[in-house]
């Protein structure tokens, strides 16, 4: 897969809601480095800024103030067809789609240049990766949960984007499958390149995965810590048994107590 | 087929010749004239005799109900795009839309005469004007209903417009739609045959009202029997569409939920 991964730049980024009845300050001054095929995880309690700081990030939402560099480029002046992948909390499927179709999706919009049968093609080659093979003709509902979100990634994956935004995307899930997604990730992001941001409330869960877990704080949403997770790549599922992973989940946990109840006292 | 189903059919079967036979006990002990009340026996026979002459004018109507229901769905489908993505027009017709719906439509009926004359034209504007707003009204609701995530993430990957609306928004909407033409179809007849009542020289609003003048009762329900008929069956063809345009939301009706 060779194809050239930006570097992603967040400077002193702040989003503020303003309505008539609130002025909600969303994201406040987040700076944040994302180098080229690395993995950060984002965690903080609800309503922390964290979907609003991704949607930021992919020019969904237009900041406040502040700016995304992409390899020094302000965001505004790339085309980004193609730069982001996404997988959200639900699978978003089409319910009338089969996976396979759900996958092509992705390509019947952004990759006009491939014929039929390529996108097909395209779409059954991720559907494998991500363990899917002899579901291609079902429809969303005869397949689990975990299933979905599966074809949700794949489909993210379709068109290799050289970033992944992943917002909690496996919040939804039980605990067993949620842990089958993640090892499946964590050996998926060794083969892909990819840069990751992925957004999550589970503490374990954004240790296990990232290289380093960027804590959160709401109201407004600030980044009070970035973690750096010491365990070495590839990493198995087995590691959340260790105690050195214990001890640092723990760490963070109570770093996000004590930002809560300076929140509470303040 | 499992017995469970036949078992089913068989009994609303039941219901409607239980209906019947009650109808026609009634009449015979109570000695009612035919002409208040005939009974289903008589009216099967006035049917059976005055076959060709029933034909004769379903046509005509059902020609109208056709004619009716496309153009108010046809209307009511673009008018509805029209108010979902454009603001101004939504602001603009919006309060027209409602007027127009508390209008009693049926009132305009004497006027379509005037403007029409007879034949086609009249009955077809007042079922068109009827069927028209459950088209609109659903239709728009469905467009709404699409998942904004969804939408947002077709964006994202850089979707026009149009992919947007035929891949996501109008299949989205097809049940919202379907339901409507259901609610349409029926207005359709009802409109059809009040046109037919007014102003009209055929069709089987004309040989009910007819009927009705020269006090033949038992043409009069074989008339309204005919009718029946017609609006079942066209019923039927917009549900047989749904099936074949819908079969995935068929499926997941039918199927128990598993997660």
């Amino acid at each position: 897969m060779a194809r050239t991964v930006p570097h992603i730049s967040l400077k002193d980024l702040t989003l503020r809601y303003r309505s008539k009845r609130a002025d909600v300050l969303a994201v406040d001054r987040v700076s944040l480095e994302l180098p080229p095929r690395s993995f950060t995880g984002v965690i903080g309690p609800s309503g922390c800024g964290k979907t609003t700081l991704l949607k930021v990030v992919t020019g969904v939402l237009r900041p406040t103030s502040g700016e995304v560099l992409i390899d020094g480029a302000p965001l505004a002046t790339r085309n980004l067809a193609g730069m982001f992948g996404y997988v959200f909390q639900r699978p978003l499927l089409l319910p009338w789609r089969t996976a396979l179709e759900n996958v092509a999706l992705a390509a019947e919009v952004a990759r006009k240049d491939l014929s039929r049968s390529e996108r097909l093609r395209e779409a059954r080659r991720w559907l494998e990766v991500v363990n899917l093979s002899g579901f291609e003709n079902k429809l969303p509902h005869q397949l689990s949960g975990g299933m979905q979100q599966r074809v949700s990634l794949s489909r993210a994956l379709v068109l290799q984007p050289p970033t992944l935004m992943m917002d909690e995307p496996f919040a939804a899930l039980d605990e067993i499958t949620r842990e089958a997604l993640q090892d499946e990730l964590l050996r998926l992001w060794g083969v892909l390149e990819t840069t990751v941001l992925f957004v999550t409330h589970s503490i374990s869960e954004a240790v296990l995965l990232s290289e380093r877990v960027v804590v959160m704080t709401p109201r407004p949403g600030r980044i009070a810590d970035v973690v750096e997770v010491p365990f070495p790549y590839p990493r198995q599922g087995s590691l959340r048994g260790s105690p050195e992973f214990a001890l640092l989940v723990q760490d963070i946990r109570r770093r996000l107590r004590e930002y809560d109840s300076a929140q509470l006292v303040a | 087929m499992d017995a469970q189903r036949i078992a089913r059919i068989a009994g609303q079967v039941g219901v409607f010749v239980a209906f019947f036979v009650l109808w026609e006990a009634l009449v015979r002990i109570t000695g009612m004239k035919p002409v208040i009340l005939p009974p289903p026996s008589l009216i099967f026979v006035t049917m059976v005799k005055q076959w060709p002459y029933l034909i004769q004018h379903t046509w005509p109507t059902a020609l109208a109900i056709i004619g009716g229901f496309l153009v108010a769905a046809v209307s009511g489908f673009t008018l509805a795009v029209a108010i979902t993505y454009s603001r101004w027009i939504n602001e603009l017709v919006y309060p027209f839309l409602i007027v127009s719906q508390v209008l009693p439509k049926i009132a305009l009926a004497p006027l379509f005469l005037i403007w029409f004359g007879f034949g086609l034209m009249p009955k077809l504007v007042i079922a068109a004007l009827i069927a028209f707003f459950p088209v609109v009204v659903n239709t728009a609701r469905g467009l709404n209903s699409v998942e904004p995530e969804l939408v947002q993430y077709m964006r994202s990957l850089g979707a026009s417009w149009t992919d947007i609306f035929f891949k996501i928004s109008l299949p989205w909407a097809m049940p919202y739609i379907f339901a409507s033409f259901k609610i349409s179809i029926t207005l359709a007849v009802v409109g059809v045959v009040v046109g037919e009542f007014v102003a009209s020289d055929t069709g089987l609003g004309y040989v009910i009202e007819y009927a009705n003048i020269s006090l033949e009762t038992p043409v009069m329900f074989a008339g309204i029997l005919v009718l029946s008929l017609l609006g079942v069956l066209f019923f039927l063809a917009i549900l047989l569409l749904e099936a074949m345009i819908m079969s995935w939301h068929a499926e997941i009706a039918e199927t128990p939920e598993t997660m």
